[in-house]
Formats: C-alpha cells, sequence, structure tokens
C-alpha cells in the first residue's frame, strides 16, 4: 500500500447487498474498449453459431430479430469494478439459438466484429442466463455499447458479455480469449471476486 | 546518471508534497511539488501520479511536467476533469505539505531537447498546452535560438493557460511566435470568427515542411487527429511529426 | 468516445517501467500483421479497458498487452516481432 493522501477518497466504494465483492455503483455506463469501435452494416451483419463437428447455424440481422424476444432486466459487473444495476435488453435467448443444435462441446468461444473474444461454459448459456441482446433501454444497441449486437451474460463479469458479437464456436476443449490469455479469469464470477487467473 | 540510480529512481513511487499552488484558469491550476532526490527531466516528459485513500485504494493518473525543474521542486499543471477523482482532488482537497506519489519523468518520445537545431512547431489543443509550454521555457532557460512556433486552440480567452507569461515571453523570447485559435468565443476586437483549428490556420502559422521543422501536437485524441493530418497533408514528415493525446481520464 | 478514444504509446512508458529498467516508449517495434516498424510512443493505445492494449496505428492490430493483477504483470508482445530499445553507449567512446 502506498502513502495515504490525506482527505482523498476516490469515487464512492460503498457496497451493498446487491453489490458483488470490491465493486461500486454506477448511474452512469462507462465505455470500455480495447480496440476501435467496428461498423457494421446491418445487411451485412450476421450471427454465426458453429459446432465442434463443423456444422454452422447463421441468422440475418432480420432473421435474428425475427426470433421470438426477451427482455432481461439484469444487474451488470464490471471487472474494472463498477456495477450498474436494472440494465434492460431486448434480445434473442441462446436457449432459442441452441435449440436443436447437436453439440457434446463443453465450452464456447464468442467471437466478435473487430477481433475480439471471450470463452465461457457452453451451460452458462443455456437456462436463460444469456441472450443475444441489440437493443438497450428502448432504444438501438449504441455501437459504442457493442451494437449492432452484444452477447449479455450478467451473471459473468461483463468482459465476457462480448461487444460487436459476430458468433459462438462450440468447443470440446476450453479455449482462453482476449482477456482470459492475459490474465484474467476464465469464468469470471463476480460474487466470487473472479478477477483473475488464480483467483 | 548510473544505471543503477536510473532503474532505482525511475521505476519507483517517489514522496511528493505540496509546496504551493497556482490558478491559470478557473479550471487549471499548476502545483509545485517538492520531491527529494528528483533525478531532472526532458521538456515534454511526464509524471504518473497515484493517490492512495485509508481503505488503500488507489488511483493514478499521468500529468505533463510544466516547466524545468528547479532542484527537487517540478510543476504540473491539472486541468479539472469533470467527476475526475484524481483532478478534483488534487485541485479541491490537496493542501500544502500533503503527500501523494509521483514516478517518473516518464517518456522519452515526446521530448524537445535544446541541442536541438531545426524550428520547432508547437500545436496545443485545450490543456496540452502544458508539455509545449514546458519546451518554451526550457528553450527560454537554455538559452536556445531555435525558432519556435506556438498555435494554441482554446475555447474562449478566459481558457488560456500561462496566459500572462505567454504574452510577456512572445514579447521578450526572441524568435518566439504564439497564434491563437478560438473556438467558442473570441477576445474583443478579435478579427475573425470562432472555428476549429484548419488547414490555414496551421498554414498560415505554422512553418513550411521544406525547413523540416519538428512539430509537437498535444491535445484531446480528436485534436491531435485533426492536426497530425493536416501536417502530413500540408507535406510534413511523419517522423517529424510528434504527438501526445490525452484522454478524459481524471 | 467512440473510435476516438486512444491515447498514444507515450502513456505506456510508466506501467511498464515497472517491468523494464529502459523507456520502452522510446523503442522501435515492428508489427507483426502488417510489417511497419515504428516508434512504440506512437501506437495507439486503448487504456478504458481491464487492461491496456496497445495497436498498430497502420494495421489496428494488436501489439501489445499488459495486465497487471495486485501480485502480477502480464505482458503480451505477440503482436510485435521485435522492440529496439536504443541503448547509452556501452564504455567510453575513444575518437
Amino acid at each position: 500500500m502506498g502513502i495515504v493522501s490525506p482527505g482523498f477518497q476516490g469515487r464512492r466504494r460503498t457496497g451493498g447487498p446487491a453489490l458483488p465483492p470490491g465493486q461500486y455503483l454506477t448511474d452512469d455506463f462507462p465505455v470500455l474498449s480495447a480496440g476501435p469501435t467496428p461498423k457494421v452494416p446491418l445487411d451485412t451483419w450476421e450471427f454465426v453459431l458453429s459446432t465442434e463437428a463443423g456444422a454452422e447455424f447463421r441468422w440475418t440481422w432480420p432473421e435474428l430479430t425475427g426470433l421470438p424476444q426477451e427482455t432481461p432486466t439484469v444487474d451488470i459487473h464490471c471487472v474494472t469494478r463498477w456495477s450498474k444495476l436494472g440494465t434492460r435488453w431486448q434480445g434473442v435467448s441462446l436457449d432459442t439459438l441452441l435449440d436443436g443444435v447437436d453439440t457434446a462441446a463443453r465450452y464456447a468461444l464468442a467471437h466478435s466484429y473487430g477481433g475480439y473474444t471471450t470463452n465461457l461454459p457452453l451451460d452458462d448459456l443455456r437456462g436463460g442466463r444469456a441472450w443475444v441482446v441489440h437493443t438497450y433501454e428502448d432504444g438501438p444497441l449504441p455501437a459504442e455499447h457493442g451494437g449492432p449486437a452484444r452477447l449479455l451474460v450478467p451473471h459473468l463479469y461483463f468482459w465476457k458479455s462480448a461487444k460487436w458479437v459476430h458468433g459462438i464456436r462450440l468447443l470440446v476443449d476450453d479455449q482462453p480469449g482476449f482477456w482470459e490469455t492475459a490474465g484474467y479469469h476464465d469464468y469470471g464470477d463476480p460474487w466470487r471476486e473472479q478477477r483473475y487467473q488464480g483467483d | 546518471m548510473t544505471a543503477t540510480t536510473t532503474v532505482a529512481g525511475l521505476a519507483s513511487w517517489r514522496v511528493a508534497r505540496l509546496v504551493q499552488r497556482r490558478t491559470e484558469t478557473p479550471t487549471a491550476q499548476t502545483l509545485i511539488l517538492h520531491v527529494p532526490g528528483w533525478p531532472g527531466h526532458l521538456p515534454g516528459q511526464h509524471v504518473d501520479v497515484r493517490l492512495t485513500a485509508e481503505d488503500g485504494y488507489q488511483a493514478a493518473r499521468s500529468y505533463s511536467l510544466a516547466g524545468p525543474a528547479d532542484g527537487d521542486r517540478i510543476a504540473l499543471t491539472v486541468q479539472r476533469v469533470p467527476d475526475g477523482e484524481v483532478s478534483s482532488y488534487l485541485i479541491d482537497v490537496y493542501a500544502e505539505g500533503y503527500p501523494v506519489e509521483v514516478r517518473g519523468p516518464l517518456g522519452g518520445w515526446f521530448v524537445w531537447r535544446p541541442t536541438e537545431s531545426a524550428p520547432v512547431l508547437l500545436v496545443a489543443g485545450g490543456s496540452g498546452v502544458v508539455p509545449l509550454m514546458a519546451m518554451i521555457r526550457a528553450r527560454r532557460a537554455a538559452g536556445s535560438r531555435v525558432p519556435f512556433r506556438l498555435i494554441y486552440s482554446v475555447r474562449t480567452p478566459a481558457d488560456v493557460c500561462y496566459a500572462d507569461e505567454l504574452r510577456r515571453r512572445a514579447r521578450d523570447d526572441q524568435g518566439l511566435d504564439v497564434a491563437y485559435v478560438y473556438t467558442r468565443e473570441v477576445p474583443e476586437g478579435w478579427r475573425g470568427e470562432p472555428h476549429r483549428i484548419g488547414l490555414a490556420d496551421v498554414n498560415t502559422h505554422g512553418w513550411p515542411p521544406e525547413l523540416e521543422p519538428l512539430c509537437y501536437v498535444c491535445g484531446p485524441t480528436g485534436f491531435v487527429e485533426t492536426v497530425a493530418d493536416l501536417l502530413v497533408g500540408l507535406g510534413h514528415a511523419n517522423r517529424r511529426i510528434r504527438t501526445e493525446r490525452f484522454g478524459p481520464t481524471g | 468516445m467512440t473510435e476516438m478514444s486512444y491515447l498514444d504509446g507515450n502513456m505506456l512508458d510508466g506501467p511498464l517501467r515497472e517491468l523494464f529498467a529502459v523507456d520502452l516508449s522510446a523503442a522501435t517495434g515492428r508489427c507483426q500483421s502488417c510489417g511497419t516498424v515504428a516508434p512504440m510512443a506512437g501506437l495507439h493505445v486503448y487504456s478504458h479497458a481491464p487492461g491496456l492494449v496497445a495497436r498498430c496505428p497502420t494495421c489496428t492490430q494488436v501489439m501489445l498487452r499488459l495486465v497487471r493483477t495486485p501480485d502480477r504483470a502480464w505482458l503480451d508482445l505477440r503482436g510485435a516481432t521485435f522492440l529496439a530499445v536504443p541503448m547509452p553507449l556501452d564504455g567510453p567512446v575513444t575518437r
């Protein structure tokens, strides 16, 4: 620990019953970005689900938005320690997208326009806990927050909710993604404070 | 300086205490810090400043050094960032004698050495003037005769940092020209409208590329992008253009 | 704050000084992806992120990543084929 500067408190870090350990509450929506914001025209956008056997399932923008829609209201927790409560989204459940997909894979690697990747256990994409969302608080998802569409997996740290999502590869073996190969946790449960490898 | 002192000196955090503060604009202040054992620095370099709260929470930000070191004393100019946890502490709470930690000097690329002989163009956007002011001050301190031109883009006349000193130096420091671009509001009697910096400003107040000037551009990312593109468009070589972008972290 | 949200590689000097005794921002690096050779100080650094991501100014591919955890620094340089670091002359120079 460094030398204390008298009177320095920093951002409000009051936790609460609704907040995972080490998080602070924010009302705004910070923009985090590891690269330039990709521009993805809707007429060429697609979402690709591929299995370990090489099968591919593709959805264009009209096809995705034509699927049954859900409107989750969820709390989100960023590993940079901000949490935002009660965010409202609209999109398609991964249960819907995975329905009828024949796979023995246990892992998933989400990949994005712009090259970002992040890994998750496939189970965490099932059971009404993960969505591909295109609407945030009644408006189209802004590009800086991952539009046209992003993954939303709110029970894990928010870096798992890949912005500008382009597809998901189902894998037999776990394959660490962009931050997971640079020291961040493979699973990333905010309630167990799994920020870094070894946590 | 031996290699060992360099390692120990630059990599580690040193305790710095506030000696004095000066108001530059309604939103910017210069802090004079006492840093025992300060190894000296080049104009254009920066330091990281780290604050630690009682509960161990830490926040660090980079600040440009505003002028040559005066022995163990260094000057930083801090621009208030809305909701910035570090800048608001340094401007509102930080008092004489209070400690912070500093690491540096840092950054060996965006620097001007008084031994250079090429003409220099400095282009500042807002508080991006700080490291460029350090170069202007170092030029005078070294008795350099290298011709300097500063183009300084600000929102309004009240946002001009170091206003009196720049006026005095433009008059007394031979070979220093200062030109202003106002983006929101111009001074009384000013000829011209508020505008964002453009080709005419850089062409009129800069150097022709044939003179092979060194160009230093510092400001917000969008500003630096614009000016660097203008300079390249005018024929300045990429390797003669040095940039320092700063972000909205406060 | 969209594509304009990066900083210059100059800012890497502080964080990298925790690991190296020299100023790597003054070093020259070669992009593994497009072959551009440029000063590290000229990289585009995205710092509003869980770590620092430095990208090639020409092709935007990642050249360097640095993540600082409480007890470790993770440095990934796979996007850079070399770093040429300026060093002080070794020993006395005779003319």
